[in-house]
């Protein structure tokens, strides 16, 4: 933990100093070995949170850091990034890939792929969904989005309550998945799963929909196959972010 | 049925990588290494074919260990790559003779310009149906020739060997098979497109000793059985990057066409089984030719800078941290504000073909934000390609129903919807990005019955996305009116 407090104190350094400091500079400063200086401006440098000069090799606050707070993902770096995830996904499901990320208590659709079946359909990239009522919402809330105030009804099964979403958030955590069964459209039904970013962060979900007998056995459970490929890719896009391999 | 994959190694001008598909044409892993760019000197560009070989060898079994997949159930392999880049090497040894000269690099201008003048340039623009210009491998084999001392009478003799990227790929996966395939030759000036093969007089006027140049052989067939890398998997396809991701579009018919969104972009137009040669600035290329079939050819619109506008305004203007984020800076407004970007960084490239001309900005206002600018950033690359669609459905006759598009930039939804907006058509992008990729993995899976034909292959192209046009005429004609007078403004720009 004494690695996060010297962590702490250069971007302190670097937010208090003027302008650009150099590896020498923070060492000095810090009463630091240039090694352990070094290894922890990298580490700083790979999660965004400082930058480093081209042509001089000096340190100063990244954007990222600036960005605390307003979310730190951008949503068209999200679509970029998983793309190539979400294609297959949508080949071996069948179904529709939609990834969201929340937006103002709304799970915002930032990226849409077709059901691979050539009908028409129109791309919904920069619709908003509740987020009590969707696989996408739920895997967002149970990994830290603030729930919202309202839970509004859609259908007879629609989770009406704070008790029950909180218990179906429960799940989501213990199962790392989540679902919805005509909570939003009577004969819909979809699963998502979080992707994660550098240390674990959930800053999206990764999910499938389509007609509710497809997406779910005679059971009315999520066929556990559609399950497994959309964690697959969720898997594959965080990894693709620099999320640990879990 | 053991083999459930095919490889395509992807040799392109920054990175090599190798990707595994799986029946379905869905990619199931990537590995991916970045090669050294050398810039020797102003206009130069050079790569090292060692490294790039070295590094195939490492990401072939490492995209399988990523794939949980072994050798053994890999069907064929096939290779896209970065055309015209001219690699010479030892006959014995292996070892490239210098760096390959990249594709990018204009050292012979001076060279072209001269020999553009000569008397057998007409037959050699004919037989090739390509322009004389620096793009092309043919003047680069010339200067190195030249400028390596006793290096023509080598070559004459066999010792020195030529190939573009998938000849040196070749030869190292088999341990000494000289080939390439059509449309890699067809890049060279060197062809002839009618016949398929070398020409002797074209050979003749740029004094190429036939005996350093590869057998030309079919994109489509099994060149040979892989030694190294994949040892023991027979190498199905080999086509120009370009190309391939026509054959991974699924654009087998005359008519159909695609447009790859990368650093420049490059459109191509299935014309069949017929060259059009054009009269508004396009290349005639072939397309791709299957063994024992005739060849297919395309007509060829490059714009040199889309995406290497976006990294300019990222690295050089630094009002964005990543490309991506060019699409939240572009929403922040709802329009261009009147501002126009043409970026004719080294001149301008089809269909107006002006080395004079210079970048611009025109329409600058105090009212002008960060965002407007990248809008125009934006559009820049949309109303290029209505450029070449107008020059391509003037010289091919046929109008351009749909455009299918591929390559990074096809993330950018804004981008797309503005495409669709000035060319008047659906933009549809399917549900595979890695087209080229994807073509060469097509055409190696074809070689070796792992696909039975074309049509099944038409079959595994779906739509993942479609962007309609909503932009009403008269709005597009005053923007499309706008963007040509900025256009003009780039003109006579560099005075001789």
């Amino acid at each position: 933990m004494q690695s996060i407090e010297r962590a702490a104190a250069v971007l302190r350094l670097l937010a208090g100093g003027a302008g650009r400091l150099s590896l020498g500079e923070i060492a000095r400063s810090l009463d630091l070995a240039k090694g352990t200086t070094h290894g922890i401006l990298q580490t700083l440098r790979k999660v965004g949170f400082v930058e480093q000069d081209k042509a001089s090799g000096h340190y100063q606050l990244g954007a990222a850091m600036l960005r605390l707070g307003t979310g730190y993902l951008d949503v068209n770096e999200l679509r970029s990034r998983s793309i190539n995830w979400a294609d297959p996904l949508a080949a071996r499901s069948g179904e529709a890939v939609r990834i969201g990320t929340v937006l103002e208590g709304q799970v915002l659709v930032v990226h849409h792929v077709f059901r691979p079946d050539d009908t028409f359909q129109t791309l919904d990239v920069g619709n908003l969904l509740p987020m009590h009522a969707t696989a996408l919402g739920k895997a967002l809330l149970a990994y830290g989005a603030t729930p919202p105030a309202s839970l509004d009804r859609f259908t007879s099964r629609t989770v009406g309550t704070q008790r029950e979403l909180a218990a179906a958030l429960r799940v989501v955590r213990e199962c790392g998945w989540s679902s919805d069964i005509e909570e939003l459209t009577p004969g819909e039904a979809s699963i998502a799963a979080p992707i994660r970013a550098y240390g674990g962060l959930v800053v999206g979900a990764i999910g499938i929909s389509g007609h509710v007998e497809r997406i779910c056995d005679s059971r009315y459970h999520p066929r556990p196959q559609l399950v497994a490929t959309v964690r697959d890719a969720a898997r594959a896009v965080s990894r693709d972010l620099g999320a640990a391999r879990r | 049925m053991t083999e459930r994959y095919v490889v395509a190694i992807d040799q392109g001008t920054t990175s090599t990588r190798c990707i595994v598909f799986d029946r379905r044409g869905q990619l199931v892993s990537l590995a991916q290494q970045e090669h050294k760019q050398y810039y020797p000197k102003p206009g130069w560009v050079e790569h090292d074919a060692a490294e790039i070989w070295r590094n195939v060898e490492r990401l072939g079994p490492e995209a399988l260990r990523r794939a949980g997949a072994t050798i053994d159930q890999v069907a064929a392999v096939g290779i896209a790559n970065q055309r015209e880049t001219t690699v010479l090497w030892d006959r014995v040894t292996g070892h490239p003779i210098g760096h390959a000269v990249v594709w990018q690099d204009t050292r012979t201008d001076t060279m072209v310009t001269e020999l553009d003048a000569e008397p057998g340039a007409e037959g050699v623009r004919h037989r090739s149906a390509l322009p004389l210009a620096t793009y092309f491998s043919g003047p680069r084999i010339r200067w190195m020739l030249d400028h390596h001392p006793g290096l023509q009478q080598r070559a004459e003799r066999g010792e020195v060997l030529f190939g573009t990227m998938e000849t040196w790929l070749i030869w190292n996966l088999t341990g000494g098979l000289h080939v390439t395939d059509v449309t890699n030759a067809s890049r060279t000036l060197l062809l002839d497109v009618h016949t398929l093969d070398w020409s002797a007089e074209s050979l003749a006027f740029f004094g190429i000793p036939r005996a350093m140049l590869p057998e030309v052989r079919p994109s489509i067939g099994v060149f040979g059985t892989a030694t190294a890398a994949f040892p023991g998997v027979r190498i199905g396809a080999a086509l120009g990057d370009q190309q391939a991701a026509l054959f991974g579009q699924t654009c087998f018919a005359p008519g159909e066409a695609k447009c790859t969104y990368g650093t420049g972009s490059f459109l191509l137009l299935n014309t069949g089984s017929e060259l059009v040669r054009s009269t508004h600035g396009l290349l005639s290329t072939v397309a791709y030719q299957i063994k024992g079939e005739p060849a297919a050819y395309a007509l060829e619109g490059s714009i040199a800078i889309t995406g290497s506008l976006v990294q300019w305004f990222r690295d050089q203007l630094e009002l964005i941290t990543s490309a991506p984020e060019i699409e939240t800076l572009a929403r922040t407004v709802t329009d261009n504000g009147g501002c126009y970007i043409v970026p004719a960084f080294s001149g301008l490239y089809a269909p107006y073909w002006r080395s004079e001309a210079r970048g611009v900005i025109v329409g600058l206002t105090s009212y002008i934000t960060k965002g407007h600018l990248a809008r125009a950033v934006l559009e820049a690359s949309a109303w290029q390609t209505r450029e070449v669609v107008d020059a391509m459905n003037a010289d091919s006759g046929l109008a351009l129903k749909t455009l299918r598009v591929d390559g990074g930039m096809t993330a950018d939804n804004l981008l797309m919807q503005f495409i669709a907006d000035v060319l008047d058509v659906p933009v549809v992008r399917p549900l595979a990005s890695e087209t080229v990729s994807l073509g060469a993995a097509y055409g190696a899976g074809l070689a070796v019955d792992y696909w039975p034909d074309l049509e099944g292959l038409r079959q595994n192209w779906h739509r993942a996305a479609q962007w309609l046009p909503t932009m009403d005429d008269a709005k597009r004609e005053t923007e499309y009116g706008n963007w040509q007078r900025a256009v003009s403004r780039t003109f006579d720009w560099i005075q001789a």
